[in-house]
């Protein structure tokens, strides 16, 4: 008998399986393709406090093993997900969803984590300090380890429930931003959000984005986001949440070996729309393969010395 | 939305750069003329978006131009190999607002959509008239399948090698009567070319868009456009808009 149930926060999860956030919708969409009760929970698109069209397209190129993103954050605005898209996503989803928030001032996420905190459906606030694609904010206080403690201080004096912050892996030093925030009162950390880069269209000589750079994901960063988040739960005491290219059950277990408590899924949802109830569905006979008992058990065994 | 496997049944090159392919499998998904469909491609990360040319029971035609690296290893294709395809992707047209006399203006490779579109208004007892644009004569295809299920074709080549000379717009002023030939239009092709026909043409109409697509299926907001009735999906609530919605 293998167990796959872990505690996020002091919330269980049936798995550590999560779709990431914009790769998800608000879930009910997704729910049209399967019964997402199956998975541990999602965190839900990016939101900020005003509607938000994002960038110009084209937002999405190729590359090997993966892709660039420059959405830049396209949601409703967090008045219109609390009116019209949780009360979708109740009918179709009985668990608490990962509410994730985004801002370009700290008043901002204050804002827009303030209203979420009321939220029954709301388990966890995932605050995004991370996002490449969006100038003069998003990204800009997750480099920074003071501006990224202001932002944890802030929103924690407007929320009772668990604050995870979303790092960037387009940082020198990812650990020293992770203990800042632990240090300001962080409940968890999630990592890695996507790497800037960019691709060029031969035939124009110009960026295929309309944006010029865009975020990479999908397994061809697996590996710098199994290392930084090797790297951080070594570092922290608070739980953390492991993302970067995962497509599997074996690259889940992988994450939860390097020190991840949950692991989220982005990328490959885009590709396989039932990738995350397959990879629930693998979790089982992968661990039994790997004589495996419990996920909670696995949990930075690679932090050991062996 | 729905995730099956195909066994290609045909791959079939029609001109120079363009291949027709048949496969065989569930195509239930598949409502409407205009939907398309996104194909995996072993070694490529994303899938393929490829608008539906046709769909007869369980076999779907697809039409599609050598763009890249992806597209040209599709050639190489056999008969019998199995494809990871998501089906019934889209709104595709709304035929119902056609009229008598709807008229169908396709431009190089936006032209497989309408062929479905043109099957099912002439079964609905339609006038149906297709304007089809390519370069030049050499990349015509499927002229003579739209004549067979009872089209009236126009052809437009931009070097005038063969039909009108010029582009859709200069060939859709050839039917144009007292009351300007047609009662509504559905209109495929690249951008440059749908902008044309928004402003040549005199009636509503339906035009289908393209964009660099993340999922095909709306998840991912990477090929979002904003309309006169708000922001819309091209992969989901599109990739038809209505004429009246379209903000250039």
């Amino acid at each position: 008998m293998t167990d796959t149930k872990i505690t996020l926060c002091g919330i269980e999860l049936e798995n550590p399986v999560i779709p990431a956030s914009g790769t998800f919708g608000y879930g009910y969409e997704m729910a049209e393709y399967y019964d997402i009760n199956c998975l541990g929970t999602f965190s839900f698109k990016g939101t900020t406090k005003e509607e938000r069209f994002g960038n110009d397209t084209p937002r999405i190129a190729e590359c090997p093993s993966g892709l660039l993103n420059s959405v830049g954050l396209q949601n409703p605005g967090v008045k219109v997900v609390i009116r019209e898209e949780l009360p979708k996503l109740a009918l179709v989803f009985d668990k608490k969803v990962m509410a994730n928030v985004s801002g370009f001032s700290v008043d901002e996420y204050v804002y827009v984590c303030e209203r979420l905190d009321k939220e029954r459906q709301v388990g966890w606030l995932e605050v995004n300090i991370s996002c490449p694609n969006v100038h003069g904010g998003g990204m800009s206080f997750g480099t920074d380890p003071n501006q990224a403690a202001s932002v944890v201080k802030a929103v924690k004096q407007v929320t009772t429930k668990p604050v995870i912050i979303k790092l960037t892996p387009n940082v020198t030093d990812i650990t020293s931003i992770a203990l800042a925030c632990e240090e300001a009162g962080a409940d968890g950390i999630s990592l890695i959000n996507t790497m800037l880069g960019m691709r060029i269209d031969l035939k124009t000589g110009k960026p295929i984005l309309a944006n010029t750079t865009g975020g990479l994901s999908g397994p061809a960063i697996f590996p710098v986001a199994l290392r930084m988040v090797y790297d951080v739960a070594k570092a922290v005491s608070i739980p953390v949440i492991g993302m970067g290219g995962v497509s599997s059950a074996e690259d889940v277990i992988e994450m939860m070996m390097a020190g991840a408590t949950a692991v989220q899924v982005g990328a490959a949802n885009l590709v396989n729309p039932f990738i995350c109830q397959d990879i629930v569905n693998n979790l089982p006979d992968v661990m039994a393969k790997l004589s495996i008992e419990s996920l909670e058990n696995i949990i930075g065994i690679s932090q050991e010395e062996f | 939305m729905k995730q099956t496997i195909f066994t290609i049944q045909e791959n079939k090159q029609l001109t120079e750069t363009t291949w027709r392919m048949k496969l065989k499998g569930d195509t239930s998904e598949i409502i409407s003329a205009g939907q398309f469909v996104n194909i995996k491609l072993d070694g490529y990360f994303l899938r393929r978006p490829i608008s539906v040319c046709d769909v007869e029971g369980d076999i779907l035609t697809i039409i599609y131009k050598i763009l890249g690296r992806g597209t040209e290893e599709m050639t190489h294709f056999h008969i019998g190999k199995e494809l990871d395809i998501l089906t019934g992707l889209g709104n595709g047209y709304d035929l119902s607002l056609s009229g008598d006399r709807p008229v169908l203006i396709g431009g190089g490779v936006g032209i497989p959509p309408l062929y479905l579109a043109a099957k099912r208004l002439i079964a609905e007892g339609r006038n149906v008239k297709a304007v089809l644009g390519y370069n030049t004569v050499d990349e015509i295809y499927y002229e003579e399948e739209f004549r067979e299920i009872g089209c009236e074709v126009i052809i437009a080549t931009a070097d005038g090698s063969v039909g009108v000379k010029g582009f859709v717009t200069d060939a859709l002023q050839t039917i144009a009567g007292e009351d300007c030939g047609y009662t509504y239009f559905y209109t495929c092709g690249p951008e440059p070319m749908l902008k044309a026909v928004y402003n040549a043409t005199k009636t509503s109409g339906q035009l289908s868009f393209e964009e660099r697509m993340g999922c095909g299926f709306g998840a991912c907001m990477g090929c979002s456009c904003k309309t006169v009735t708000g922001y819309k999906r091209i992969c989901k609530e599109g990739p038809v808009l209505r004429k009246e919605e379209v903000i250039w």
